[in-house]
Parts: structure tokens; sequence; C-alpha cells
């Protein structure tokens, strides 16, 4: 793999850090956020290196990863990370970079009425449409 | 018949655990001789020592012995709680039950019977233990400092501002050490020279202190408190008293070589001095390349001085000194890169060392200052910094961390910046460890302000291409396989111990360790002084060090010489060799294995017969004898003893541990 | 004592259970909560996108409308309780995001983050008082073994939320004192249930929620308290479906507890989820 400059300070890269206010150099890899995931096992990039990834400019995999949809913004690496990286809001960046520049879409309108009718609080579906959707 | 006490350490856990404390003190209470034993948690607290004082009072001790660690750690102590107590101190023995026992065992039965071995030993020898006196030596009030370095310049300094004579001696033509190649200190990024000339002036202005430049020690003699150096100040060829630093011989000289201090990156002439704020500040001429000196040619730095300093009869001169203390402080040298091909260090011009880049960076150095690639003097827009080019390596390099690199790298890196803010630098790093005050902070500063993209693993190799530098490395974080298009690439190179550190080490008798760097007397609790009593250490000499730790150990080695010179006197050991001159033979092979020069030989008149007879045998001088028993076994009639661990003695710890 | 309150969409539907005994017990402790009008759902989740304003404008108008009322503004459930502490966050440091809700709303007077946010749980720490509350229980729980369950939402994050330790509260555990229970200790009470992951992903949550109701289980606890509706839904609906498949811990809201020690309990009225 190339690594040049161009690709460091690419304006995604730069995108990213606009839409979550976090400076990634800020992380030094301790590994903190991973250690502390509590969904960790079910994802295909771990929290730090989706930031190790973003230091390298490697956008376009954590653009296609799941880890992404499956951080549930419970804000645990965030309260323990050592040098006050905002993990989740990098992760709702790179959400954001998706479902409105890419016009993707996460959620399933099929699932719906099949959740409601279980009695599901309206507080998870809006939270889910806010978090997959446009 | 001897009345010996023998007192049983615990040592918290430390004996405790691994030997039967209880067993032992009963079976050293039946010992020959000893007519009372005890036992403490911690024989060397005040209260351990309480407890032996009133056993002497009570038990009517008139000797004993402590089992516990060993006599290098509380010896001493001992010796004084005897003291206290009104014996003499040397009829006080140590068995070492912890070093020797305790922590080299791990089945306890096996440990409580060594322990008791060892106690009956030193019973055996407490009960042929005489009463020692130390006597006094003068101290000679005058330090020598060896290595005009920041590291000896600050220790001159101290010693002089105490009131004590100093000599500084450098073997380069000016004081200044590496401080005077950088560019920039780590954290603060204050200008090296700003900060360390002001202090060269000062060693050289100081009354107390004398510089010796271009200069070197050749032999050292003598004891604490009594060395006697010898000292060769090498032939300058230009008089330090007339010459006035003008400056015309070496703008006039022919010859041209590279110049030692900018790391062979610019040429400086024959006749020289080595860097525009050299102390003191009058040139050389090396002779080696000199015309006149090789081919009897040219002289034109004689015909041009203004104050006829140049002077080409100079010849060496050698000086004997005598000191109370030393202080060494003679620095480092930077890894030779032979070994390590794959980085392409020597095959293009724009892979270099960090003290290299160091000099690119200073504004008195070859570039000016200008941060330029050496192959076309263009700026670079890419540096890669590889750190650990030889530390940490075991197989090719060093196995130690060379401590400076990760903060020195990391002002590099600051420093390209600042020239460049639209570069790109890249760190190499195997760990980063930034151990100091306002150091991490310093290093999170050029990743994080100065976008420096540090990248854990190594560079495999450095591939020239063109006038590119193809770096092939390894970010281990993500698992990534890299390639990086280089303009410049600074190896952090491995500092290591002078290549003549064993040679000096020699000639001071003082030791060094398996990387040739001095060893410290104690690691923790004597880091300051050598293992020969009144030579001390400073600086990167006994290990990688950075400024702000040479120039505190530079204080510490001062703040040691310092209390050995302001006392009149000193104790000399009692423990030292005498001779029986009844059973010397005059063979004198003492003589030669003696490493002190303690002993020569006399002649004494004896009447046999009748007859005044006249014959040769050894005599030792008592104030160089360092008690180190080398004469005791070489001599075959058994007539030289050292006081305090006589041949009787010793074999009657071999009788009792054996029999 | 007199409170401006925020319900959310959740406590008038699925989460009636909370709401209702939140407020009963409210009335029986003499705190006037004023539900107040025309309340806008607060988007569920914060939004976390440094430059957005759109999605927290409604929780801003909640915020200043209680300031207007120069009432402190009480939320029962955790989710409006976090957005809308946060948002007033943002309001009271970022000046920049301040002046654009501000100039987007086009309030009758400035608003910049003078309301305080409470908790009903700090309502009856911090205004109440949990020794005047030990004193109102007719009730006791004495005996019962229970285990709190914070989730994240009241904790996370710390430095904004300023709730409680973050990692190690304590206000559940002197509110189930101050009810007479014994408050079971157990390492995953503040672990994430797997909120809104439910709607898609059953089983990485099923997962989850099975790693707490085991860790209160093996610590003894009899049954789980929580504050807020989607841990309920998670804790109570899937620990049916954890690997395991046989855990079972009754779940209830904090202030089913309280309600039941206040003795304001419906006799007639049976235990139901929701």
């Amino acid at each position: 793999m190339k690594i040049t400059r161009d690709n460091l300070c690419s304006s995604i890269v730069k995108e990213i850090a606009e839409i979550s206010g976090e400076n990634v150099a800020g992380c030094y890899q301790c590994g903190k956020c991973t250690a502390a995931c509590p969904v960790n096992t079910v994802m295909d990039i771990l929290p730090h290196q989706v930031l190790r990834f973003l230091q390298l400019g490697l956008v376009e995999a954590l653009l296609n990863c799941n880890t992404i949809w499956i951080c549930a913004s419970c804000f645990t690496c965030a309260g323990r990370c050592p040098r006050g990286v905002d993990l989740p809001g990098i992760m709702e960046a790179l959400r954001l970079i998706l479902l409105r520049k890419r016009g993707f879409s996460r959620i399933k309108a099929g699932v719906i009425p099949r959740v409601a009718d279980k009695g599901m609080p309206e507080q998870a579906l809006v939270s889910a449409f806010r978090k997959y959707t446009r | 018949m001897k009345r010996i006490g023998v007192f049983v350490c615990w040592c918290g856990t430390n004996i405790a655990n691994t030997v039967n404390i209880e067993a032992v003190t009963e079976a050293a209470g039946k010992m020959p001789g000893v007519v009372y034993a005890g036992n403490y948690k911690y024989m060397c607290s005040e209260i351990g020592q309480s407890k032996i004082k009133s056993a002497i009072i009570r038990e009517k001790l008139d000797r004993f012995v402590v089992a516990s660690c060993s006599p290098r750690m509380h010896e001493s102590t001992f010796r004084k709680t005897a003291a206290a107590a009104g014996l003499n101190p040397y009829l006080v023995e140590i068995a070492n039950i912890r070093e020797h026992c305790s922590w080299v065992h791990k089945n306890k039965g096996e440990a409580t019977a060594k322990a008791i071995a060892l106690i009956r030993a030193a019973v055996a020898k407490a009960a042929r233990d005489k009463e020692l006196w130390a006597t006094q030596i003068p101290v000679e009030h005058r330090a020598l400092v060896i290595g005009g370095g920041i590291g000896g310049i600050q220790a001159a300094l101290d010693i002089a501002d105490a009131g004590f004579e100093v000599d500084l001696v450098e073997r380069t033509p000016s004081i200044g050490g590496h401080m005077a190649q950088l560019d920039k200190t780590f954290p603060t990024l204050d200008c090296s020279a700003c900060i360390l000339t002001p202090k060269m002036g000062e060693a050289a202005s100081h009354p107390k202190i004398t510089l010796y430049t271009y200069s070197e020690v050749e032999k050292v003699d003598g004891y604490v408190g009594n060395f006697e150096a010898t000292i060769r100040k090498k032939a300058r060829s230009v008089d330090l008293e007339k010459c006035t630093g003008c400056g015309i011989c070496w703008e006039k000289c022919p010859s041209r070589v590279k110049s030692e201090f900018d790391e062979a990156l610019s040429m400086r002439k024959a006749i020289y001095i080595p860097f525009p704020q050299a102390v003191p500040n009058v040139p050389v001429i090396d002779r080696a390349s000199c015309r006149w000196f090789t081919r009897e040619k040219c002289g034109i730095c004689r015909k041009t001085c203004p104050a006829g300093a140049v002077n080409f009869d100079q010849e060496d001169e050698v000086l004997q000194k005598k000191y109370g203390a030393i202080v060494v402080a003679t620095g480092f040298d930077v890894l030779d890169l032979d070994d390590f091909g794959e980085y392409s260090y020597g095959k293009h011009p724009d892979v270099l060392t960090s003290l290299e880049f160091e000099r690119i960076l200073n504004s008195s150095g070859p570039t000016g200052g200008r941060l330029l690639r050496p192959s076309n003097q263009s700026p670079p827009k890419n540096v890669v910094f590889i750190q650990c080019v030889g530390s940490r390596d075991k197989s090719r390099g060093k196995p130690y961390c060379s401590k400076i690199c990760c903060m020195y790298s990391a002002k590099h890196v600051i420093l390209f910046k600042e020239k460049y803010p639209e570069a790109q630098a890249y760190v190499f790093y195997i760990d980063i460890r930034t151990a100091g005050k306002d150091f991490e902070e310093f290093h999170r500063r050029a990743v994080e302000e100065y976008g420096a993209l540090y990248l854990k693993g190594s560079a495999g190799k450095v591939f020239p291409d063109g006038d590119k530098l193809l770096v092939k490395g390894v970010d281990s974080l993500s698992g990534h396989a890299l390639e990086i298009e280089a303009d410049m690439v600074v190896l952090a190179t491995a500092i290591k111990a002078k290549s003549d550190a064993p040679q000096l080490a020699r000639l001071l008798g003082i030791s060094t360790d398996t990387h040739a760097f001095f060893m410290e007397a104690h690691p923790k609790l004597r880091p300051v002084e050598a293992h020969t009593a009144g030579i001390f250490l400073a600086g990167a000499c006994q290990g990688p060090k950075d400024i702000p730790e040479t120039v505190s150990q530079a204080s510490g080695a001062a703040a040691k010489a310092i209390v050995l010179l302001s006392k009149e006197n000193l104790l000399s050991d009692p423990c030292v060799s005498e001779v029986n001159e009844s059973l010397c033979t005059g063979c004198l092979a003492c003589i030669k294995v003696c490493p002190y020069s303690a002993i020569t030989e006399k002649t004494i008149e004896e009447k046999i017969h009748g007859k005044a007879l006249q014959r040769r045998v050894a005599e030792v001088n008592v104030a160089l004898c360092q008690g180190c028993g080398s004469c005791t076994v070489s001599c075959r009639p058994g007539a030289v003893n050292l006081k305090g661990f006589t041949n009787e003695q010793i074999m009657a710890e071999v009788d009792a541990i054996c029999l | 004592m007199r409170f401006s309150y925020y319900p959310g969409c959740t406590l008038k539907t699925t989460a009636a259970l909370l709401e209702n005994s939140a407020l009963k017990a409210a009335r029986a402790l003499g705190i006037e909560l004023i539900e107040q009008e025309k309340w806008q759902c607060c988007g569920a989740v914060f939004p976390l996108a440094a430059l957005e304003i759109a999605p927290f404008l409604s929780s801003v108008r909640s915020l200043a409308a209680a300031k207007d009322t120069g009432e402190k503004l009480v939320t029962i459930c955790a989710a409006c309780y976090h957005v809308l502490k946060r948002a007033n966050h943002v309001m009271k440091t970022d000046r920049d995001v301040c002046t654009k809700a501000n100039n987007y709303l086009q309030l009758p007077e400035q608003y910049r983050g003078g309301t305080e946010v409470i908790h009903y749980l700090e309502l009856l720490r911090d205004e109440v008082g949990f020794p005047t509350l030990a004193r109102k229980v007719k009730k006791p729980l004495t005996g019962r073994k229970i285990a709190a369950f914070y989730g994240c939402l009241l904790l996370r994050p710390p430095a904004v939320m300023q709730f409680d330790n973050a990692e190690n509260p304590s206000i559940m555990e002197d509110f189930l004192h101050a009810l007479g229970a014994a408050a079971v200790d157990y390492p995953y009470r503040t672990e994430c249930c797997g909120v809104y992951l439910s709607v898609q992903n059953e089983e990485i949550v099923a997962e989850m929620v099975a790693k707490i109701i085991n860790s209160a289980l093996s610590h003894g606890a009899e049954a789980i308290v929580d504050a807020c509706p989607l841990c309920h839904y998670n804790l109570l609906e899937l620990q049916k479906k954890t690997p395991q498949g046989k855990s079972t811990l009754p779940v209830y809201y904090f202030t089913e507890l309280l309600e039941e020690a206040l003795d304001l309990k419906d006799k007639v009225e049976e235990k139901m989820a929701f």
C-alpha cells in the first residue's frame, strides 16, 4: 500500500474531521475503546482500528464495514478514552457520509410493523430511523 | 575463651521465607565460642541495632556475627553498632544468608542447612578477628575532570564554585561536546548553543578551572585523595597565549578535510577551530592533513598570522599532577551503520543519521541552517524518520534502548515541519518512550499539531529510486505493509560507549558493563560513583542519557567529589596486607601481582648465629594497598597476610564449612 | 415543589407504566410536575455530528420554555434526559451553535442554556432527599434483593451528563436502600443493553442482555430495576431469547418499586410489562 500526503489529507478525511469535530491524530492506539466496547465481538473492524484506518487515510474500508452500523453510541469508549477522542462522533460521521452523500439506507422498512407489534418502544424506532436512514 | 554473639536477621520475608530462622538461631547458639544467639525481623533497624548493643553489654560479648544480607549492604552499619557499644568495629563478621542463600535457594531445608554452615564459618572467622585501627591519609584538594562536554563542564563548574581547583581535560580542540553540535534541545526547543556557550565561557574564565583542550589523560596512579595523573597536551602548533583567534590562518589554509564537527557534511581546513563558538578560540593544526607537516611545503598560516602564534616546532607537553578526586565524563559515540545495509546509509546522500540531520538543521551547520536535501539542495517534502536503528537490536546492534531517540525524533519532526508546514513527516517506531518532564506532551505535539504520521513498526528497506528514496515498511497497528516515497530518510542511530572506553577504564581502574559503559558502584543507591573510591561518573559514558540527566548526574558527581575534597584527611581501610619478615624469602612474587604498586622491596639486617646478615624482604605501603589480597595468594611461604582476612581466618572458615 | 415536566413520546405510549407510577409517586411526595405545553419529540438520540443544529431544535424549545417558567426541567425517560441535557450543554458551551439555534428558532428571548435538566432520580435524591423518602416509605421492600441497571444514557458521556460517577454510580442503589430493599452490586450494571440494535439485530442484543441478566443472577438478584424504556424492553423481552434461554429475572421500572413502597399500588392492578 502506498502512503502519500494526498491520501492522508484527502477531502473525505477532512470531511470526517469536520462532521465529527474530532482530530484522529489524538488517538495513540492504546485500544481502550475496543477493550471497553460491549459489541466488539461482532465488529469486522475493531473500534481502535477505525481510528487507525482514518489516521492512514483508509476511508473506503471503513465505509464498507459493519462496525459503524453495530456501534450503538453507548459512549463507553468515549467515557474511558485517555485521549478524549469522541469515537461515537466519528462513527456517526462515517454513517452520515453513507446516508447523506451516498443515499444509503440501513433500515429495512419491512421490519417495522413486526417489531412495533411486539411492543418495541417508540424510543427504539425513532433511534433506529435516526441512525440508519437519511 | 571468646564470647561471640550471633544475630540472625529475617530481612522481613526475604530470609525468613526460605530459611528456618529458629533452627538457625538454635544451631548458632551451640557453635564453639558462641555465648548468645538471637534473631529479629530487621536487624539493621534502630530496634535491631539496639538489641545487638544491649546483648553486647548484657552477655559481655567481645565480638559478634550478624547473619543477614551482603556485607556490601550493611557491614558498615553493624561496625558502627559495635563501635557504639564500645567494641572495635573490626570484631564484627557478616554471614551473608540472603544473596548467598535465601535468594538463590527454593528448598527451605537446604537453605537452612546452608545458612547454618555460613554462620559457622563466620563464627570461626570472628573467633580469630583482631582489633584493627584505621589510619589517616591526607587529601589532595584538586579535581580532575575528564571530558569537556556538558557533563564535564557542569561538574568542573560545580567543583570550582565550591572553591577547589579543577583541571578539565578535553581530547578535541574545543570543549562543548555533542551538545555543541545540536540545533535545538527538547522539550523546550531552546537553542542548544545559546544555553551551552555561556557555560563554556564560564568554564574558560573561572579562576579555579584550568582547561586542557587537545589533551589526553595517559596514566593515572594512586588512590582516593591522592591520584597522580599524566596528561599529554598534544602540540597545537599554535601558541595559546599569542593567538587572537582572528581567523586569517584558516581562511588562507589551502588544505581541506572533512569536518568532524559537521559529521563530514562540510569541509574544514588543516588549521581550524571546530566551530565558531569554540573555547578556546584558538585553532589547532591537524598535522596529518597539513601540507607543511606532510610535504614540508606551504607554511602560509605562519606567514600570515599577525600575532606570530603559529609554531610548527611546538611539541607535545606531558604534565604530572596530583588530584584528590576524578570525574569521568567522556560521553558517547554513535553506532557505526556498516551492518545495517538495508537503510542505504552511505549509498544515498539523503539518508542521514540523526546527528547529521541535526547539523543540517543548525544555523552554523553545513547548509547555514537551511534544511535541504544533500543530494540536490532542494527542500524535502516527505521525510521518513526511522527509530531504533541499532537500538534494542540484540542481533546486529545494541540490546538496550538509546533513550533519547524518541524525543529528538519528535524534535526533528517539529523543526522540519516548522520549516516546511506543507511537508509530511513519517516516523517508524517500535515503542514511544517519553519518560521525562513534559516529554510525552512534546511528543504528542509532533503528532497532533505537526501532523507527523507515526507508524508502529519497522522500515524493512530503503530503496534509492532515482532522486527519491522508496521506504518499505509496515504499520503493524493496521496490519498494512506500506511504501512511502521519501525525499530524505533520517536514522535514529543507537548511542554506544566511546570505542576507547575500555582502555580508559583500565587506566583508571574502574569497570565497564557488557556494552563498555562505565559501571556505577550501585545502580540505584550509588549511581554517580565508580567502584573505585574517588572516581565519579557523569553523563552518557555511564549509559545513554539526555542533557538534563547528564547535567544532574554531573552535579551529583561534583557534589560527591566536593565531599571528598573538603576533607583534610581520609580514614584508610585497615584491612591491608602486612609482611611477616621472618617468613619472607624475598622472592618478591608479590610485587609482580600487586595491581596498585603498593609493594616494594627493602633490605633488613638480622643477627643469625651472632652474625649480622642483610637480606631482602617485601614491604607494603599501606597507603597504596587496597586490600585485594593478590599478594597473599602469590606468597609461597605464606609470609603475606591481609589484615581482617588472614590466612588463618580463611582456613578456619573453610574448616568450619567442610569439617 | 414545582417543576417543569417533559414526558417524551415513549412515556405516553409503550412506557405509560413508567410515567403513571412516577407521576403517582410524585403527587404522594408533594411534588408538582407541570407537563410542558406543546412539547415535541426529543429525537431519541443525540445528534453527534458537530455541525448539526436542526435535530435538537425541539429540545432547545423545551429548554427555553422551562426557563420562561423559571423551573427546573424534569425528565423520567433516560433517553429524553440524555438528549435534553446534552442539547443544553451545547447551548451553554458552543457559541456558534447557540447563535445559529437562536437565529433559527426566533424565540422571544435568546436561550443560552440557562435551564437545569434533572432526572426523576435526581429529583428524589436532591430535591426530596433519600432520607426523607425513606421516612415516607409505608411498605418497605425489606429483604428484596434488587439489582439496579443504569445502562448508558444516564451516565455517558460522563463529562457532559455528570449524573453520577460514571464507572461506579450509586444513585439507584441509594434509592433502593431508601425503599428498604437490598441493592445487589454486580459488574454489568453500567454496561450497554444493546439499545435500538434490537430493531434489526436481535441476536446481538440478546447476547448483551444475557450477560447483564446472568451477572445480576449470579450476584443473587431477585429482580432488576431500570430507568429507561428501551433498556426495559431489551432486558424484559430479549432475556427470553438469550442463548441459554432459561434465565428469567423480573424487570421493573424503578418507579414501580417506588409506587409499591409508598403503598400507592392499585390492589387489583396486576404487574404488567407494558
